[in-house]
């Protein structure tokens, strides 16, 4: 009887992302615990908690670098993390091919849409726009003549 | 000749229960009537399955098994099941019992509750056959797939075992306890909707030689498991770990698998076929 293999069979697959979609999911998650516990009580808790929050109060969250890296982080892991397990989900249980394939492609456009938008805002944000409604603006826009 | 009445109280023997239907059946001493309602389906006259109750005197120490033998070999010889060794060893009758996948050798009437019915259908996810019975070629399909069998480049010592420290051989205990029921995998949701998962089973038996010091070849079974449809279809749900009549941690060890595809370094495969 033989015991041992010559040539043992070897296996050629292709090369996918599960294993890094699945890294991404537990990585992005504890991350984004951090990042919307945060948010949530920066927002909803602290200081006069809900009832602060105006375009004043954005608009001055905005004007800080920490707040737009904080939101920036948020927006894309969490559309990201989302997007990847709406596509799992696609995976799963869609399993006629080409709706799968829309399926997937539309979040697809909407993950990306959602990102750039966001980014956008996020990046181009105008604290003290020109023309505004007196007494909506965060106060340090009076400092620069607004 | 006329007819008379059948006066019953004239034949000793005779109770009124036989006589009159209308009258309770009464089991034996010890016994109790149990209903099953099996799910059953034959592809030579059902377009869809049909459930059919059959109501069954039984022991609460009686298996289920027990009482699809009675239905059987009693009131219908065409409901089809199957059972080799009927005490949880040989891994042929798993089948869904009240909503959970079970052996049905190993289920007792008293471990279910006897005063409602007993709902049984075959496994999930497999294509049905016929009443209690599945295809299980694709489930052996994947098993044979994460290559199930020891792989060495080396010879053992002439005439010798391999040797292995019992802390090498525990590494894998609990993997080697699988009987290839699919209680597992037919329980898995993600199987149920997509065929193509691998599933727990297989993946139980890919890390029965993964972590078997005396292999040589885990790196192609885990190659194997790091497919689109390999252990990252896994969704933690521990419906498999629940099903299993052998207590296998099943999830822990896919979990284990998931872990050492990481560890290693990612070496990029091109497709051959």
């Amino acid at each position: 009887m033989a015991t041992t293999l010559p040539a043992p069979r070897t296996v050629g697959r292709r090369r996918n992302i599960e294993k890094y979609g699945w890294i991404y999911m537990r990585a992005s998650g504890v991350v984004l615990v951090v990042l919307i516990f945060g948010h949530l009580f920066i927002n909803l808790v602290a200081g006069q908690g809900v009832k602060q929050i105006d375009f004043a109060f954005i608009a001055g969250k905005y004007a800080t670098p920490f707040w737009q890296v904080w939101d920036g982080l948020m927006l894309w892991l969490a559309l990201i993390h989302g997007g990847n397990g709406m596509r799992t989900i696609t995976n799963d249980y869609v399993s006629n091919p080409t709706a799968n394939r829309l399926l997937k492609g539309a979040i697809l456009v909407a993950v990306v849409l959602l990102i750039l938008l966001g980014t956008l805002v996020i990046t181009t944000f105008d604290p003290c726009p020109a023309n505004a409604a007196p007494g909506t603006l965060p106060t340090f826009c009076s400092s620069i003549g607004r | 000749m006329t007819l008379t009445p059948l006066n019953t109280s004239a034949l000793p023997g005779v109770t009124d229960a036989v006589m009159n239907p209308a009258i309770r059946h009464r089991p034996a001493d010890g016994f109790t009537t149990i209903t099953l309602i099996i799910r059953r389906f034959d592809p030579e006259t059902d377009q869809e399955p049909r459930w059919v109750d059959y109501d069954v005197d039984t022991l609460p120490t009686d298996r289920i098994l027990d009482a699809l033998h009675k239905i059987k070999w009693e009131q219908d010889g065409s409901l089809t099941f199957r059972r080799s060794c009927a005490h949880g060893v040989c891994g042929s009758d798993a089948m869904r019992i009240n909503g959970r996948n079970r052996l049905a050798c190993k289920t007792l009437v008293k471990d279910l509750d006897p005063t409602k019915p007993i709902y049984i259908e075959a496994i999930k996810g497999l294509p049905l056959e016929k009443d209690l019975v599945v295809d299980m070629e694709p489930f052996f399909a994947s098993f044979r797939a994460v290559q199930p069998f020891l792989q060495s480049h080396t010879a053992p010592p002439e005439g010798r075992e391999r040797l292995q420290s019992a802390a090498d051989r525990a590494r894998f205990d609990d993997t080697t306890k699988c009987i290839l029921c699919a209680a597992c995998t037919s329980s898995c949701p993600v199987f149920w909707t997509d065929g193509q998962y691998f599933g727990p089973a297989a993946i139980v038996n890919a890390h029965r030689f993964i972590f078997d010091s005396r292999d040589e070849e885990a790196e192609v079974r885990l190659d194997i498991l790091n497919d689109k449809e390999g252990v990252w279809r896994c969704r933690t749900t521990f419906n498999c770990s629940e099903a299993c009549p052998r207590g296998i941690q099943i999830t822990k060890a896919i979990s284990e698998v998931k872990a050492a595809t990481i560890r290693r370094p990612d070496r990029i495969k091109i497709a051959v076929a």
